[in-house]
């Protein structure tokens, strides 16, 4: 049996009144799915038109169906995290510690792994090979694999409801020594390293698949200077991918490897070091927030240029201001433990270079000022999401220059203040470019533009709820609340405090549910929001030169690109794109991603449980399918002239 | 044509691999340059190291890098044969190498010098096995191409699958050299 079934017993099954809901809860949600596609007959379209689909536009959105569940998942650790903290004065609450950690741990990895992350590859599918006038990325194949990956990692994270019933409880970054076998032997740190592992592949996959596309696949014409924005920005947030996150595969490969096989690497004893892995693991986890961030800044810079009618002041100086932040967030990643001890000496070096991002970004800012100035502002939803933005980022900017001060930080580190002070740039700044994002894109993906007075609810309940939720705990910190604290004596008074907080969050919950409405609203009268011309928002980019949606191949003809917003100068000469079409080649729909991703999901679950034929099958699995794949040398087929002349008839 | 000529962003791409796999090997170079003093009693890097031992795997691994050059330079010049005939000597190099990595490391392990003994040897374990694993690799892919070239001959594709084997050969190469001078010279030495 132990051969058979590892570390899998009966008393793994769901019997707790969490995991029996979720069991129960995702069970019934699968057959819900199922049973809908089966009567309406779309399994056959699903397959063939979305999920075997290499088309980055397809994978785009299902990268925001995906993200978009794992945020409601996200959010709903969020509320019981809340929640507990409003009950746990003189110790009371319903949820137990192990319980409490475990919950802060899935909230963090979920929010940061496979929301975030998901939205923004999402974005960049979907818009890069319009913004830069390709077909297609350079890869399509390892696009629906890193896709596939990601998928992978996002069901598995959600196995722990059903199998083990227990997830990673060290914090979303698992500092060791408690993420090792010691203090951690159960089957939810096993959870944690490999949804992560399988994911990060995929976005190591992803990283190179973006760079090879941006450097190799421009229209013509179109230099690294002539580039949007959001390419610039996708560019370094993908370099910066492909530095750290093979730090992160390495470190929680040796993590692994303590955990499996019984080595020394950040272990108490035997000579193992745990500050390695801190340090390691930061190396990698203070890149990562930027990774999120910069992206964002991106789509920031195309709302303000686009909203105000006019070219992004300071262009240059924008580009440059990126790249410098790319760079220097690789050598602050030790502000994340001060307090470790490595010396007033390492920490000065590190505290300075921390404060010195804030430069870049605040050039940044100047520059997005400067183009509002004497522009024709058009207070639009993803105008608003950008307002909301400068003020929110900008206090949370200050913060964190308070927080990289070594000596403030020994008195606000571990306390609410930095959790305030972190949720403020990832919800400020990288959440609120994604709605800025979706609100400017929308009309794009769909050809329907958004109901405007719902967007613009959403906006204020999210903006409001933002600081009545997180104002609190910057207060709280300062009073010395610490984080990750689900108990604590009623006599702190911090307890009014938490409960401004938890009415914070529920007015983000109507936030949330005006944006969903808006989406529904927007979709049931599609016709009265239809946007035929492909432009609606008068834009600059080259994305806004194709209907909405964009045929499958982009652009019937690659434009040419003679400056900076091409789209613009292409509408203030008044030229249409040449309509002389030629044959081009695209490549076909392939499942080996979802095969392999199959394999690989079962290969971590087959590791999390030790049961070590399955992983060995798997993996060879895997293995077969990539042998199989270079046999198969016809991946691409003809678009024949006449075709694109139909399709493009018919718009 | 045009197409070949699209064909050579792989390159590219595969460049940028090779240095995300460059930059998992530094992340295990420097947890060994952390850990090699600790060794918790157990067995040290000075009594591990065999100079004439290790001289040899080191000159199998050159030559095989050698081999696996000519063999780019013979298919170039669309001489099959020549190529098959080298590319299997690069492979037969390559599973000698793990031969005598495999006998080093039951070696190890038969004297109760297992990685569970210390940091050190953990560290020095997974190092020396991540190279092993790549160099594996290597050979899995050489085989998988040599049944390439005998099914369909040298076409363009072919070449260039031959041309990526060559850097990732030669990146393996240049790892075992840093393997070589810092765990075993320096630790011999020092």
């Amino acid at each position: 049996m132990e051969f058979l079934f590892g570390r899998l017993t009966l008393g793994a099954l769901p019997h707790e009144w969490f995991t029996i809901g979720g069991t129960v809860f995702m069970t019934l949600a699968m057959i819900g799915v199922v049973a809908f596609l089966t009567r309406m007959k779309l399994w056959k379209w699903l397959w063939h038109d979305w999920l075997t689909s290499i088309d980055p536009k397809k994978i785009g959105i299902m990268y925001f169906i995906v993200a978009a569940l794992m945020l409601v998942r996200g959010g709903l650790d969020a509320g019981m995290i809340w929640l507990q903290q409003v009950m746990g004065a003189s110790s009371g609450g319903y949820l137990s510690a192990q319980h409490f950690q475990e919950i802060f741990t899935a909230h963090g990895v979920i929010m940061v792994f496979f929301v975030t992350m998901g939205f923004l590859f999402g974005f960049m599918n979907y818009i890069i090979p319009l913004q830069i006038g390709a077909r297609d990325l350079a890869s399509p194949f390892l696009n629906t694999l890193g896709f596939w990956l990601y998928v992978a990692g996002a069901i598995l994270i959600n196995m722990f409801f059903v199998f083990g019933g227990e997830f990673a409880a060290a914090g979303w970054l698992s500092i060791a020594p408690l993420s090792g076998l010691e203090y951690s032997p159960g089957v939810g740190m096993d959870y944690w390293i490999w949804s992560l592992q399988i994911s990060g592949i995929g976005t190591t996959l992803g990283g190179i698949n973006f760079i090879m596309t941006i450097l190799k696949m421009r229209a013509p014409g179109m230099t690294l200077m002539r580039m949007p924005i959001f390419t610039w920005a996708s560019l370094c947030s993908m370099v910066m991918v492909v530095i750290v996150f093979p730090l992160l595969t390495a470190t929680v490969a040796l993590l692994n490897l303590d955990r499996l096989l019984g080595m020394h690497f950040f272990t108490t004893t035997a000579g193992g070091n745990a500050m390695m892995y801190t340090n390691l693991i930061w190396m990698w986890g203070h890149p990562e927030v930027y990774i999120l961030m910069i992206p964002a800044l991106g789509v920031y810079s195309e709302v303000v240029a686009t909203f105000s009618g006019k070219r992004l002041a300071g262009y240059t100086s924008t580009v440059i201001a990126l790249n410098a932040i790319a760079i220097i967030s690789l050598f602050v990643w030790l502000h994340h433990f001060f307090t470790m001890g490595s010396g007033a000496n390492v920490n000065a070096v590190f505290g300075i270079s921390t404060m010195i991002i804030a430069i870049p970004t605040a050039v940044q800012l100047f520059n997005w000022v400067f183009t509002m100035r004497k522009g024709r502002i058009r207070f639009d939803t993803p105008m608003l999401w950008f307002l909301g933005f400068v003020f929110t980022f900008s206090v949370g900017g200050m913060t964190g220059v308070l927080l990289a001060v070594p000596p403030a930080d020994f008195q606000l580190h571990n306390s609410l203040f930095l959790v305030a002070h972190f949720h403020t740039m990832v919800i400020g700044g990288a959440l609120f470019g994604i709605f800025a994002g979706f609100s400017y894109w929308f009309p794009k993906f769909t050809g329907i533009k958004l109901n405007e007075r719902l967007g613009k609810y959403a906006f204020w309940f999210w903006i409001i709820g933002f600081w009545v939720s997180f104002g609190p705990l910057y207060i709280l910190g300062l009073m010395g609340a610490p984080r990750r604290l689900e108990r604590y004596d009623s006599v702190t008074g911090w307890q009014p405090l938490f409960v401004v907080s938890l009415i914070g969050f529920g007015i983000i919950c109507i936030g949330t549910a005006f944006l969903v409405a808006q989406i529904i609203v927007s979709i049931k009268n599609r016709k009265k929001y239809a946007d035929l011309t492909g432009d609606p928002w008068d834009g600059r980019t080259l994305e806004w030169s194709t209907s909405s949606p964009p045929p499958f191949y982009n652009f019937a003809v690659i434009p040419e690109v003679k400056n900076r917003d091409a789209f613009w100068e292409m509408k203030k000469e008044g030229k249409r794109i040449k309509s002389k079409y030629e044959d081009f080649e695209m490549p076909k729909g392939t499942a080996t991603g979802i095969y392999i991703a199959i394999f690989a999901f079962f290969f971590g679950f087959a590791m999390i449980w030790h049961i070590f034929w399955l992983a060995i099958a798997c993996a060879l699995g895997i293995v077969a399918f990539i042998i199989f794949r270079t046999f198969y040398e016809n991946t691409e087929y003809e678009m024949k002239a006449a075709e694109v002349e139909k399709v493009e008839r018919m718009r | 044509m045009h197409k070949e000529e699209s064909k050579e962003k792989v390159f590219l791409g595969f460049w940028i691999y090779m240095m995300t796999d460059l930059l998992m090997f530094a992340v295990l170079f420097a947890t060994y340059a952390v850990l090699k003093n600790s060794t918790y009693g157990g067995i040290t890097i000075r009594e591990i190291f065999d100079p004439p031992f290790v001289l040899v795997e080191t000159l199998i691994l050159l030559t095989s890098s050698f081999v696996c050059g000519l063999a780019l330079l013979f298919a170039k010049a669309m001489d099959q044969k020549k190529t098959i005939y080298f590319l299997a000597a690069t492979a037969l190099l390559g599973v000698a190498f793990l031969g005598m990595e495999i006998y080093e490391f039951s070696h190890l392990l038969s004297e109760g010098n297992s990685y569970t003994q210390s940091a050190f040897l953990s560290a020095f374990f997974t190092l020396l096995s991540f190279h092993g694993f790549h160099i594996l690799v290597g050979t899995v892919w050489i085989t998988i191409l040599l049944v390439h070239i005998a099914m369909r001959g040298l076409l363009p594709s072919n070449i260039r699958k031959i041309r990526l084997l060559g850097i990732f050969w030669h990146f393996l190469d240049v790892v075992w050299i840093f393997i070589f001078t810092i765990v075993y010279l320096l630790g011999g030495i020092l």
